[in-house]
């Protein structure tokens, strides 16, 4: 990989509590803009936290706080200044079970654009298909828009999530392993879908299994206990490296 | 290194392991036979090195199989697909080192009788012993994991070929001097490149185990012989 592209979110000296629990402790770490960056590591180590604290999920809990910065084109939007709908708009999230709402295909990507935008009938259609197209999904479904998004298969259900996440127009998505309950062919399909996506998003993506993580990132954290254990290139961590810790997570030694 | 959580992974690299350096053991002998065979023109010796052979083959396919399930149950990442990858080339190149071995042995059949002066044959053999050594250093770095004793090896691979080029010189005089001297200096010469090749692959080797331990390649530009190395390619 050749010059290092911008920075489009910045973290800096994040620390997350749960409580009195530590759960992030100090995290410095760059997403760089339209690239995939992975996030790896055992189960509690921070990396779901951490997307959490991306879009300010945390915010629906008390007891829990971050500290730090978490810079969006340069503004902090842990700043309670920050309007989270708007942030939600700019970061959209997609978890790891498919999450459509109990209502039509349509729907699904109309409701999220109605809260920020008023658009007439035709204008909200475009909006529609370009979503579902931009998720892979439209030809699939263009001939039912008006199903229950809950009537289509995991994989498909999955597409339409991202599909309600790009309809927003985001600059990042967030993926909290989105493959994880799907067969190896709506697998597949994601993961194509993630390549075309970064050409106009930036995304994070938090994975537990390495070799998609491998495939799909352009970057890669690796985390443990809260800290930011090592952050390269992928090509680098898969093949070479530099932490013993990082070795022995990818190689399957750990614990 | 700590194990794997999954024992059998574990097994299945040992099992890979092992098979590499068994592989260099035959590989080893072949060669100390044939500097012997070489040097007392040992007909029967030649014969044994030349049986030894497919053993080497028959290991090579085996390294390359299991290192394909390998790859195919496990998808080992970092160190451990450096260290898959690493016995696929390295088996390589020793079924390599063997058939060059073979065919010094070959030559020693086809020389048989014609008894070439003792100096040319202590020439010969002094540089099948460097490239021997060499070779034991390398298998050593392997097992052992060494990248400064890899890199040692790779940076000395140009003594073999520096003795290469006086040997193919030698050989010339003597060809010159007497037509009758042609047949057993040709087929001491392809022998002698045969030695020198066996000390390219000991160069590969290193470079793998390098690569191997550190993840790091070796920079391209490999030390060389002197510049007189065309004139001696004619040999080829």
């Amino acid at each position: 990989m050749s010059a290092t592209p911008a920075e489009k979110v910045s973290v800096k000296n994040l620390r997350f509590f749960y409580g009195q629990n530590l759960a992030l402790k100090g995290i410095n770490l760059p997403l760089y803009d339209r690239k995939v960056t992975a996030f790896i590591g055992p189960s509690g180590c921070g990396k779901s936290t951490l997307l959490r604290v991306l879009n300010r999920m945390y915010d629906l809990y008390p007891k829990q706080r971050a500290e730090g910065e978490v810079l969006l084109d340069g503004e902090n939007i842990l700043g309670p200044e920050q309007d989270l709908n708007l942030l939600r708009a700019r970061i959209g999230m997609v978890f790891q079970k498919p999450t459509p709402f109990p209502m039509s295909i349509y729907e699904n990507i109309a409701f999220g654009i109605r809260l920020y935008e008023n658009l007439p009938r035709s204008e909200m259609d475009d909006r529609v298909e370009a979503a579902l197209r931009g998720a892979a999904l439209w030809d699939e479904v263009k001939n039912k828009l008006g199903a229950s998004g809950l009537s289509l298969s995991g994989g498909q259900q999955q597409r339409l999530c991202i599909a309600r996440s790009v309809a927003v127009k985001p600059d990042v998505i967030l993926f909290d392993e989105p493959c994880s309950a799907l067969d190896p062919i709506s697998t597949a399909k994601i993961e194509e879908l993630i390549d075309e996506l970064k050409a106009h998003y930036t995304i994070a993506i938090v994975t537990h299994n390495m070799q998609q993580a491998a495939r799909v990132s352009d970057y890669t954290a690796f985390m443990y206990l809260g800290e930011l254990i090592e952050f390269d290139e992928t090509d680098r961590i898969f093949t070479a490296p530099k932490q013993r810790a990082t070795q022995d997570y990818i190689t399957g030694r750990f614990g | 290194m700590a194990n794997h959580t999954v024992a059998a992974f574990d097994l299945e690299l040992k099992e890979l392991q092992r098979t590499i350096a068994a592989m260099g053991g035959i590989a080893e002998t072949m060669q100390s036979d044939a500097i012997d065979a070489l040097a007392k023109q040992d007909v029967r010796l030649a014969q044994k090195i030349i049986a030894a052979d497919p053993e080497l083959d028959r290991l090579q396919r085996d390294v390359e199989e299991k290192a394909i399930l390998t790859i195919a149950r496990r998808q080992p990442m970092a160190v451990d697909l450096r260290d898959v990858i690493a016995t696929i080339r390295i088996a390589n190149d020793l079924e390599r080192v063997g058939d060059l071995v073979k065919n010094i042995a070959k030559r020693i059949l086809a020389m048989d009788g014609q008894f070439p002066p003792p100096t040319l044959l202590a020439s010969i053999g002094r540089m099948s012993l460097m490239a021997l050594n060499q070779f034991k250093s390398v298998i050593d770095a392997y097992t052992q994991r060494d990248p400064q004793a890899a890199l040692a090896v790779w940076q000395r691979d140009g003594d073999i070929d520096n003795l290469y080029t006086s040997l193919f010189r030698e050989l010339l005089t003597y060809m010159m001097e007497d037509p009758r001297n042609i047949s057993f200096c040709t087929h001491l010469l392809f022998a002698a490149k045969n030695v020198e090749r066996i000390g390219d692959h000991a160069t590969n080797i290193a470079e793998t185990v390098y690569y191997l331990v550190t993840g790091e390649s070796l920079a391209v530009d490999r030390p060389r012989g002197d510049e007189n190395e065309l004139s001696a390619q004619a040999g080829e």
